[in-house]
């Protein structure tokens, strides 16, 4: 029976291949037969070996990740309109890979007994089934079809734009010439050789078969330590069994595989075990430069994103560079102001879409606030979206006209933000919310309200709000806010006690016997809440400190803390470990946060090695020592008792 | 006694059937429980004098909606408000293949069977359905009811910063959820973004403490 609801599948699926080439009768009557199923970030769909499901699928919204025996490898990540799951359709056999959620995800659950009708009419439609089989790559059209595609294209950039897009079904481009030696040859001689070439691993060599491989890292860890002689034997140092791969493999798939087994080196061998002769060597470096994964490209491929779904795929890559910087242990403060810097370019080119996107220029001047962990150019991953938007004072009997202007274009830039991976405000703070959207006066009047009567619902809003920092617009609204805030501050010293009184009332990190305080219920029952119990402190704390002293313009809160060791040399030492302390804390959680695809929020401590324990209870002592001296400073014993 | 037995038994036999179903012992086990996710287009809000233009339904089981296993009738209209095709644009003389009150109400209680009803603001869908039953000479509605607009409300964090609105309306999950809202207004199209939303809802309530679908039933 056809009806709405199969209409809209249908309507969907014919926008993508091998679906655009069925005609509409066939495909309508399809979708009467679709399923239409529901998972949550992180849900499996199919396991390895787990028995042919009757479906095959789509994916409607969301994305999905398809892995591999051995150790999980990811394989491809599907996103709206890819179809997954083609064994059943193919063999009549157990899957061979897995599929789970990758974000929350809508998929349609194409029936095979329905289907298989269809590939018998269309050839075009088996061809490309099989070949997206056979390749693991999602969308061979635009493989073979580029050069019909792009024929009449005479802009060179467009060009460039879509070689980027194939990256992901790109085979890997690896140097042929091996550089090898036997297990025997020596490491003096091994790195001679390895100068003379330029190249930074030997593959050593057995009858062609690849024993194992010594890196740079071998020489510095191994040699350079004196843990083994110079005159060692390659066998000795060597990392082995190589983990070797088919020389078929994607740009993408390199890249993943290295990121999953942490290692920089990817051996090719011709049938992709190490049974066969070493064909090729790969190394981290090749993939980078392949991807392009450096700040300037990557911040050239947002500002020529014109749509959000482009955008999406560009923070992706931020997303990898980021691995990389924290892998590569690149210096925090250097990492997070090149994230910040893309996010923030991100943020501003969502707000340029969204402005084409409405139907009037601005009618008058505004500045677009990132508020919260955005505002501190501390939001590394994805969390969740804070912000605000102030306009030009304008006459009354226009206010509600222009505030409308504005709130149809924050709608229009929170649902960007949230559709490249920024969740909503659970508590509305957004420019979309009317609260969040108001003229200079009106955002004046409302902070006053909140100093001079500083009630803790207040400190909690102006702990939010007085982070922020201008992402878009007239910098001359937000300095005249500012001004303003410091001006009152000043006339209300009061405000500062509520602040600081604030800021002590984060949980304790830790218990009398120094072990580690957990969630006692709810869905993170026994995880440690390191942003609640631990970061939070620091963050209230160093505005409250850095606000009392009138400092202006500094919003990250290691930095304010470093400012804070400046301007109080008998409190330098406090402060410089409160600011280290931030930065390894800030670190932790983005290392988690990628390791779980999450905001890194919760931390299972049955996961942490001893080490981090450790690092992560020195950082305690300062929460503690940073909290005395609030306390002390502003009498917020007074308050309490 | 005898009197409610007579009565039982003037019920016509698709009620009857209806009505047996309830007999059975209800399963929590929630990936079990088919939830029947529906929305009806009417001529307006009066119970009394406004009729069932529409009505959309599909049925979700574990997290998934089958298509094929979805319900969507329109009634015959004998009078319009001419108001109210300007929301749902069912014009009288469309060629939607049509059929009469009764007949809907039969075709519904079968697809419906004991599943649970959800509904967003269920409160009128359901006293439209029961009004249509009583004109009929039936009773109201057996099924469990769940609201979509009462759910949402329990999703959302106890804040003080955040004021909870009497009422949320379907655009307005729509938007939270990020559902397309190609075919609002449609009974179907209605129910589809209701299904979502209460997929996603579920969802989040399953993460809060002490969950279960008992409770989520009562």
């Amino acid at each position: 029976m056809k009806n709405t609801i199969s209409a809209r599948v249908a309507d969907f699926l014919k926008n993508y291949p091998p679906f655009n080439e069925v005609a509409t009768k066939e495909l309508e009557h399809l979708s009467e037969e679709v399923g239409i199923i529901y998972k949550v970030k992180g849900e499996p769909i199919f396991a390895i070996d787990e028995e042919a499901h009757a479906f095959f699928y789509v994916v409607h919204k969301g994305a999905v990740v398809l892995t591999k025996e051995p150790n999980n490898e990811v394989v491809d990540l599907c996103d709206e309109g890819d179809i997954f799951g083609l064994r059943p359709l193919i063999a009549n056999e157990n899957y061979k890979i897995g599929a789970k959620a990758y974000e929350e995800t809508i998929l349609y659950a194409i029936p095979i007994t329905e289907f298989k009708p269809i590939i018998k009419d269309y050839k075009e439609v088996g061809n490309f089934l099989i070949e997206s089989f056979a390749s693991n790559t999602r969308n061979p059209y635009s493989k073979s079809h580029r050069g019909k595609l792009y024929e009449g294209a005479t802009a060179a950039n467009e060009n460039r734009v879509s070689d980027k897009e194939l990256l992901d079904l790109q085979g890997v481009p690896y140097s042929k010439k091996l550089v090898t030696c036997s297990e025997n040859t020596t490491i003096k001689t091994i790195a001679s050789k390895m100068t003379e070439k330029k190249v930074g691993s030997v593959l050593v060599v057995k009858d062609k078969l690849p024993m194992g491989i010594i890196t740079d890292k071998d020489l510095r860890n191994k040699i350079a330590t004196g843990l083994f002689p110079i005159t060692t034997r390659a066998k000795n140092i060597m990392s082995s069994p190589v983990i070797t791969y088919p020389k078929k493999m994607t740009v993408t798939q390199a890249q993943m595989a290295m990121m999953k087994s942490n290692i920089s080196h990817l051996c090719l061998t011709m049938d992709g075990t190490p049974n066969t002769e070493a064909v090729g060597i790969i190394s981290k470096h090749d993939i980078m430069f392949e991807l392009g994964n450096n700040p300037a490209v990557l911040l050239k491929a947002v500002k020529r994103s014109n749509g959000f779904k482009k955008l999406k795929a560009v923070r992706r890559r931020i997303m990898a560079l980021l691995n990389g910087y924290l892998e590569q242990n690149i210096p925090l403060t250097l990492t997070s102001k090149i994230i910040s810097e893309l996010n923030d370019a991100c943020i501003k080119q969502i707000i340029e879409i969204a402005l084409e996107k409405m139907y009037a220029p601005p009618p008058v001047k505004f500045a677009w606030l990132a508020m919260g962990s955005q505002g501190r150019s501390e939001q590394l991953l994805h969390t969740d979206q804070d912000n605000a938007l102030v306009f030009e004072d304008v006459p009354e009997e226009q206010l509600s006209e222009i505030r409308a202007y504005f709130l149809e274009l924050a709608r229009i830039v929170t649902k960007g933000l949230f559709n490249i991976g920024y969740e909503y405000c659970p508590a509305e703070m957004m420019a979309s919310n009317p609260d969040w959207c108001s003229s200079l006066s009106e955002w004046k009047e409302r902070t006053t309200h909140w100093i001079i009567n500083p009630g803790p619902d207040q400190v909690l809003l102006s702990s939010i709000f007085f982070d922020y920092n201008l992402s878009y617009g007239d910098a001359n609204l937000v300095n005249e806010l500012s001004t303003h805030l410091f001006e009152t501050t000043e006339q209300h010293p009061n405000f500062f006690l509520h602040l600081a009184s604030g800021a002590l009332q984060s949980p304790s990190p830790s218990g009398f016997f120094r072990s580690f305080l957990v969630e006692e219920d709810g869905e993170y029952k026994d995880f440690f809440d390191l942003k609640r119990r631990a970061l939070m402190p620091l963050i209230d704390g160093a505005r409250v400190l850095v606000l009392s002293h009138q400092v202006k313009s500094i919003n990250n809160t290691a930095e304010r803390f470093e400012k804070l060791a400046e301007l109080e040399p008998n409190n330098q030492e406090l402060f410089l470990a409160c600011s280290y302390a931030t930065k390894a804390l800030l670190k932790f959680r983005t290392k988690h946060g990628l390791l779980h695809n999450d905001s890194g929020r919760f931390i299972a401590l049955n996961k942490l090695t001893k080490e981090e324990k450790i690092k992560l209870k020195r950082s305690f002592k300062t929460i503690k020592d940073l909290q005395e001296l609030l306390k002390i400073r502003f009498k917020v014993t007074n308050l309490l008792g | 006694m005898d009197f409610f037995k007579k009565r039982k038994q003037n019920y016509p036999d698709f009620w009857m059937e209806y009505e047996a179903q309830f007999e059975k012992k209800v399963d929590y086990t929630i990936s079990e429980i088919r939830f029947v996710v529906f929305d009806t287009e009417t001529t307006g809000f009066d119970y009394d004098t406004d009729r069932i233009l529409s009505i959309g339904a599909l049925s979700t089981k574990n997290n998934s909606i089958a298509v094929s296993d979805s319900f969507e009738v329109f009634l015959y209209q004998h009078f319009y408000h001419a108001k109210n095709i300007e929301i749902h644009g069912i014009l009288q003389e469309e060629k939607q293949e049509r059929v009469t009150e009764l007949e809907a109400l039969i075709q519904f209680l079968e697809y419906i069977g004991n599943s649970v009803l959800v509904a967003h603001h269920a409160g009128f869908d359901r006293n439209m359905v029961n009004h249509a039953l009583n004109r009929h000479g039936m009773p109201d509605l057996k099924n469990k009811f769940l609201d979509t607009s009462v759910l949402y409300k329990r999703t959302l964090i106890k804040s003080p910063l955040l004021p909870v609105k009497p009422q949320y309306s379907l655009d307005e999950l729509a938007e939270k959820f990020d559902i397309s809202k190609k075919d609002r207004h449609t009974a179907l199209g209605d129910a589809y973004i209701t299904a979502i939303a209460f997929m996603k809802i579920v969802q989040k309530l399953k993460t809060k403490k002490n969950f279960s679908a008992k409770k989520l039933l009562k």
